[in-house]
């Protein structure tokens, strides 16, 4: 009988991405793969130079939808584990955005299913980013290569 | 009641992040919703809300803008999500 251990966490706080996969890796021997994606703020966007990002999203709604996006990854593939934190709020370039993290008996399924987990995560989940340029502040766009990507799975 | 949330570029639009609107039987569909707040607030409303890309969720879960709403309902309005 195999136990999953979820993290799903929104907050404004940095992560420590060592420590977090110490806590999804734990005890379990039966683990023989973990992937781990971890986005960072860049200092540029559209050919502008980025000073700071601003990160909203819907509370409730946000951790609903990465449960669920985490319960369908598990149904597709079999997970022994998966930390998914997303930070909100102002954030500098080089600072880290979102983490996912996923553990499995095998590589194949924690590489898939760690990019299935961000792919989803990026057209679903409630956030929306706002960055300022030495334009002024501006909304960014959603991407149709996101949803392009997405949609593969 | 309906509590109607708004978020980003919508919030900022028509100025405000949530309103509670008094729950009427002609007004049970997030559509109707849409259409009796346009006719009470205004053009910068009919911008914002009728948008082609406006996401619409009810209770939490993105829906489409026939969904029917009751009373304690809790209907958000948005853009495309950006995270990650």
């Amino acid at each position: 009988m195999m136990t999953l251990s979820n993290t799903v966490r929104v907050q404004s706080d940095d992560f420590d991405v060592g420590e977090e996969l110490a806590q999804l890796r734990g005890h379990n021997a039966a683990i023989g793969a973990i992937a781990s994606f971890i986005g960072v703020a860049r200092n540029t966007n559209d050919g502008d130079a980025v000073a700071t990002l601003e990160l909203e999203h819907y509370p409730g709604m946000t951790e609903k939808s990465i449960e669920a996006i985490v319960g369908e990854a598990q149904a597709r593939w079999q997970l022994l584990g998966a930390t998914v934190i997303h930070r909100v709020g102002q954030l500098l370039p080089g600072d880290q955005i979102v983490l996912v993290a996923v553990s499995s008996m095998h590589r194949g399924e924690a590489f898939q299913a760690c990019e299935f987990i961000m792919d989803y995560l990026k057209t679903r989940a409630p956030f929306w980013k706002k960055e300022l340029t030495p334009e002024g502040e501006r909304w960014v766009d959603a991407r149709s290569s996101d949803q392009g990507s997405a949609d593969r799975w | 009641m309906i509590e109607v949330l708004f978020f980003a570029r919508i919030r900022e639009q028509i100025g405000t992040g949530s309103l509670q609107v008094a729950w009427d039987d002609s007004v049970d569909s997030v559509e109707r919703l849409i259409l009796s707040l346009v006719a009470r607030e205004g053009a910068l409303w009919a911008d914002a809300l009728q948008a082609d890309n406006v996401v619409v969720a009810v209770n939490q879960q993105v829906c489409d803008k026939h969904k029917h709403i009751v009373s304690g309902d809790e209907v958000a309005f948005f853009p495309p999500v950006t995270g990650g």
